[in-house]
C-alpha cells in the first residue's frame, strides 16, 4: 500500500473526527435506545393481546367497553402534532428562529392538550388499575406512554428555552432532531394503542 | 499524514484535568474506558467472590442430607441470591469490562462513543450490588423465590412491608437493566461507527464480533424482562392481577416475558467467552484463526436464532405439544452454528506450536467444559428428556458446566491473557497454574456429580435430601470447596503481580492486534496516531502487516 493512500484515509479520518461526527454517534445511539425502547411497549402489546384473547372476565363487572369520542379527538391532536413538529423543524433548518418557536410551541400545546385529555378520561372512567386485567393493562399502557408524552413536552420546553440562549442556535441541531425524532415516535406508539384499546372490541 | 491534521489532534492526547493518574484513578467518575474497564472487572470479582462464600454456605448445608447448617428459609435466600449475583453482579459486569477495556483498543478508537454515559452505567452496577446486599438485613430476608422470580411464589409478602426482599430484587434487576442498555447502546455505537480507517467489517477481531451480538440481545431482549419486572412489581407493591392466579392473572405469561430474554442472556454471556477463545487459541497456537469469516458472523446467527428458543425453559410448564415440538426444533438448530465455532478451534489449535501459558490452559479448560455442556445441552433441548430432569440437578450441572466451565473458566483466560496489557506487568506462570489445575479439577469434581444425582431423582433447590443421594453431593461439596480455595492463588496473584511484578512489555505474547500495538498499559487515548488497517486479523505465520504504518511504529 503506498503512503499516499494512508495519508488521503488519515485526513479523512481527522476530519471526521470533529463535531459532526459526535453528532452523529449521538444520534446513532439515540436511535438505537428507541429500538430498543419500543420492545418494552411491544411487551405489553402482547400482554394486553394475551389477556384479552384469554382472560374469562375482560371487562370489570358492569363496564361495557371505553367511549371512543374524546380519545379520538384526542389522538387527532397528538397525531397532527408530529406534522407541526416536522414544520417547526424545517424553520430551524431555514434559519428562522421565530418559525421555529411558534410552531415548537404549537407541538407543546397540543402534546399538553393529550395529557389533559387523558387525565380527564382517567378520572372519569369506572374502574381503577386494580380491577382486573383490563383495568390493569389499560393503565399500563396510557400510563406508560403518558409518561412519554409528558417527557417529550418536558425536552421541547428545554430546547425551547435554550433557542433563546444568544447565538446558541436553538438548543443545538442534534437536541431539536432528537426530540423530534422521539416525538414522532411516541406517536406512532399511540396510534398501535390506540387501535388495541379504543377501536379492537 | 499532514502536520496540521497531526496537530489538530494533539490537544486531545493530553490526560483530562484534574484526573489522578495513579491507583487513585479507579476510584474516581473516570470517563476513560480502560479505568471503566477495570472498576467493572474489579466490582464484579468482588461479588464474584461474596456469591462463592454464599455457595459454599449452600454446599455446606449439602454435605449431609439433613438440613442442618441454616434451615430452608434461609437455604431458599443463599440459592436465590448466589443465582442472582453471579449473574447480574457478576457474569455481566465482568464482560461489560472486558468489552469496555478492548473494545475501543481492538477497533482503534479512542474511546467509547459516549464516555460519560458509560461512566453511569458504570456506576449503577455498586448501587444495584448494595440494595441486593441490602436485603440481607430488612426483616423477612433475601428474597426466596430464585433468581426466576416465578410468580405466584415471587408474589408472597408474609411481612407485609413495601420493602421487602423481594420488592428490592426487583428493584436491583431494574436498575441492572438500565445499566445494560446504556452499556448496550454505547457499545454498539461504538462498534458501528468507531472503527479505525480501513477497519472494514470482517477485519474486526472476533472478539468484537461477539460482543456485538450480545450486546443486540441486550437491546432487543432485555426489555421484554423489564416489562414483565414493571408489571410483577405492581403486583407485588400495588395489588394488580398480572400474574396472580388467585386474581384471574396469568402467572405463564410471566414465563415468556422472564425467558423470552434469560434465554438469549445464556449467549450474553457466552458469545464474548467465545470471542476470548477466538482470540486467545490463535496467539498460542501461532496459527490464523481457522474460518475466521464464518467464526464471526456465526456470532449474529446466533443472536438471531437465541430469540426464538425461550420455551425450551417451559417444557414442563403446561405447554401444548405442538409447541414443545417446535422449540425442541429451534433450539437444537443452535447447535449448528455453535459446532462451527468448536470445529474452527479444534481446527485452528490442530498441529499449532502450542504454548501452554494459563491463558491457554484456561481457555482449553473451557473449551472441554463447554463441549460437555454442550452434549447435556442437547439433551436438554429434547422434551421428553427434559421433562424427566426438569428442576433436578441434572439441570444445575448442566449450567454449571456452562457457566463454570466455559464462562468463567473463559473469564480467568481473559484475565491473565490481557493482564500484562491493562497493568504493564507479568503475572507469575507458576502460580497462574496452580490456579488452573485447582480450578479444573474443582470444577469437574463440583459439577460433574449433579448430573448423576439429578439423573437419580434428586431435585434442586432443596435444603434436605434423601440419603441416597449423599455420596455424589460429598463429592459435589469436596469440589466446590477447592473452588473456593482455588481463589487464592488467583487473588495472590494479580495483587502481588500488579504491584511488584516483572515489566511485560507491550507484547508478551507475541500476538497479532491493534490492541498489542500500544504500550502497556495504553496511554490515555489509546492511540497517538489512529492506525490504517490494511489486513485481517490472525495473520499468524505471514509477513503481511496489520496496519499501514506499522514500519515506523516500530
Ligand atoms: C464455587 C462455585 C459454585 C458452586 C459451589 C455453586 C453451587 C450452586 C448450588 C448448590 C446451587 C443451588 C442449585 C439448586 O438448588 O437449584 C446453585 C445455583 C445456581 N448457581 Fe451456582 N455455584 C457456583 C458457581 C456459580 C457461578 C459461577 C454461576 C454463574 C455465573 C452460578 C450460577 C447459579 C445460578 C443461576 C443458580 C440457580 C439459582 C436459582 O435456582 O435460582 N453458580 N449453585
Ligand atoms: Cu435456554
Amino acid at each position: 500500500m503506498s503512503t499516499t493512500n494512508v495519508d488521503q484515509s488519515l485526513e479523512v479520518a481527522t476530519v471526521h473526527a470533529g463535531e459532526h461526527e459526535e453528532e452523529d454517534n449521538r444520534m446513532f445511539g439515540f436511535i438505537v435506545f428507541l429500538l430498543s425502547e419500543s420492545v418494552i411497549f411491544l411487551s405489553f402489546f402482547v400482554g394486553y393481546i394475551v389477556y384479552k384473547q384469554t382472560s374469562a372476565e375482560w371487562y370489570p363487572a358492569g363496564f361495557e367497553g371505553l367511549e371512543i369520542r374524546e380519545p379520538l379527538i384526542n389522538t387527532i391532536v397528538l397525531v397532527s402534532s408530529s406534522f407541526v413538529i416536522y414544520f417547526a423543524e424545517r424553520f430551524l433548518h431555514k434559519e428562522n428562529l421565530w418559525g421555529f418557536r411558534i410552531f415548537w410551541l404549537l407541538t407543546m400545546a397540543m402534546g399538553s392538550f393529550f395529557l389533559f385529555g387523558q387525565a380527564v378520561e382517567w378520572m372519569h372512567l369506572p374502574f381503577g388499575f386494580k380491577d382486573g386485567l383490563f383495568g390493569g393493562t389499560f393503565y399500563l399502557l396510557t400510563g406508560f406512554h403518558g409518561l412519554h408524552v409528558l417527557t417529550g413536552v418536558l425536552l421541547q420546553g428545554v430546547m425551547l428555552g435554550r433557542s433563546f440562549i444568544p447565538n446558541n442556535y436553538a438548543g443545538g441541531e442534534y437536541g431539536v432532531n432528537a426530540t423530534s425524532i422521539f416525538w414522532h415516535f411516541v406517536d406512532v406508539i399511540w396510534i398501535i394503542l390506540f387501535i388495541l384499546i379504543y377501536v379492537w372490541k | 499524514m499532514s502536520n496540521a491534521s497531526m496537530e489538530a489532534l494533539q490537544p486531545s492526547l493530553q490526560p483530562q484535568p484534574g484526573a489522578p493518574d495513579n491507583w487513585k484513578r479507579f476510584f474516581t467518575f473516570s470517563t476513560d474506558h480502560k479505568v471503566i474497564g477495570i472498576q467493572y472487572i474489579v466490582t464484579a470479582f468482588v461479588f464474584f467472590l461474596f456469591a462463592g462464600l454464599l455457595a459454599m454456605v449452600m454446599r455446606g448445608e449439602l454435605l449431609t442430607p439433613e438440613a442442618d447448617l441454616v434451615d430452608r428459609t434461609v437455604y431458599n435466600g443463599l440459592f436465590t441470591m448466589h443465582g442472582t449475583l453471579m449473574l447480574f453482579m457478576w457474569t455481566f459486569p465482568m464482560l461489560n469490562g472486558l468489552a469496555n477495556y478492548l473494545v475501543p483498543l481492538m477497533i482503534g478508537a479512542r474511546d467509547m462513543a459516549f464516555p460519560r454515559l458509560n461512566a453511569a452505567a458504570f456506576w449503577l452496577v455498586p448501587v444495584f450490588g448494595v440494595i441486593l446486599t441490602a436485603s440481607f438485613f430488612v426483616p423477612g430476608g433475601p428474597s426466596q423465590s430464585g433468581w426466576w422470580a416465578y410468580p405466584p411464589v415471587s408474589l408472597q409478602n408474609p411481612t407485609g412491608n413495601l420493602i421487602n426482599g423481594q420488592s428490592l430484587w426487583i428493584l436491583a434487576v431494574a436498575l441492572s437493566g438500565i445499566s445494560s442498555i446504556m452499556g448496550a447502546v454505547n457499545i454498539v455505537t461504538t462498534i458501528f461507527r468507531m472503527r479505525a480507517p480501513g477497519m472494514g467489517w470482517f477485519k474486526m477481531p472476533v472478539f468484537c464480533w461477539t460482543v456485538l451480538a450480545a450486546q443486540l440481545i441486550q437491546l432487543f431482549g432485555l426489555p421484554a424482562l423489564t416489562a414483565g419486572a414493571v408489571m410483577l412489581l405492581f403486583d407485588l407493591t400495588v395489588g394488580t392481577s398480572f400474574f396472580n392466579p388467585e386474581l384471574g392473572g396469568d402467572p405463564v405469561l410471566y414465563q415468556h416475558f422472564f425467558w423470552f430474554y434469560s434465554h438469549p442472556a445464556v449467549y450474553v454471556i457466552i458469545l464474548p467467552i467465545f470471542g476470548v477463545f477466538s482470540e486467545i487459541f490463535p496467539v498460542y497456537a501461532r496459527k490464523p484463526l481457522f474460518g475466521y469469516p464464518v467464526v464471526a458472523v456465526s456470532s449474529l446467527v446466533i443472536t438471531g436464532l437465541s430469540g426464538i428458543v425461550w420455551v425450551h425453559h417451559m417444557f414442563a410448564s403446561g405447554t401444548p405439544g405442538w409447541m414443545r415440538m417446535l422449540f425442541m426444533f429451534t433450539t437444537m438448530t443452535i447447535s449448528i452454528p455453535t459446532g462451527i465455532k468448536v470445529f474452527a478451534w479444534v481446527a485452528t489449535v490442530w498441529g499449532g506450536k502450542i504454548r501452554l501459558n494459563t491463558p491457554m490452559l484456561f481457555a482449553l479448560g473451557g473449551l472441554i467444559m463447554w463441549v460437555f455442556a454442550g452434549i447435556t445441552g442437547i439433551m436438554l433441548a429434547s422434551a421428553p428428556f427434559d421433562i424427566h430432569v426438569n428442576n433436578t440437578y441434572f439441570v444445575v450441572g448442566h449450567f454449571h458446566y456452562v457457566i463454570y466451565g466455559a464462562v468463567v473458566m473463559g473469564f480467568y483466560a481473559a484475565i491473565y491473557h490481557w493482564f500484562p496489557k491493562m497493568t504493564g506487568r507479568m503475572y507469575y506462570e507458576g502460580l497462574g497454574k496452580l490456579h488452573f489445575v485447582l480450578t479444573f479439577i474443582g470444577a469437574n469434581l463440583n459439577f460433574f456429580p449433579m448430573h448423576p444425582a439429578g439423573l437419580m431423582g434428586m431435585p434442586r433447590r432443596v435444603a434436605s435430601y434423601d440419603p441416597e443421594f449423599a455420596f455424589w453431593n460429598v463429592l459435589a461439596s469436596l469440589g466446590g470447596f477447592l473452588l473456593g480455595v482455588s481463589t487464592i492463588p488467583f487473588l495472590l496473584n494479580m495483587l502481588s503481580s500488579w504491584a511488584r511484578g516483572p515489566e511485560a512489555g507491550d507484547n508478551p505474547w507475541r500476538a497479532i492486534g491493534l490492541e498489542w500495538l500500544v504500550s502497556s498499559p495504553p496511554p490515555h487515548e489509546n492511540f497517538d496516531e489512529i492506525p490504517v488497517v490494511v489486513s485481517r486479523p490472525y495473520g499468524y505465520g505471514s509477513d503481511e502487516p496489520l496496519i499501514a504504518n506499522a514500519s515506523e511504529k516500530e
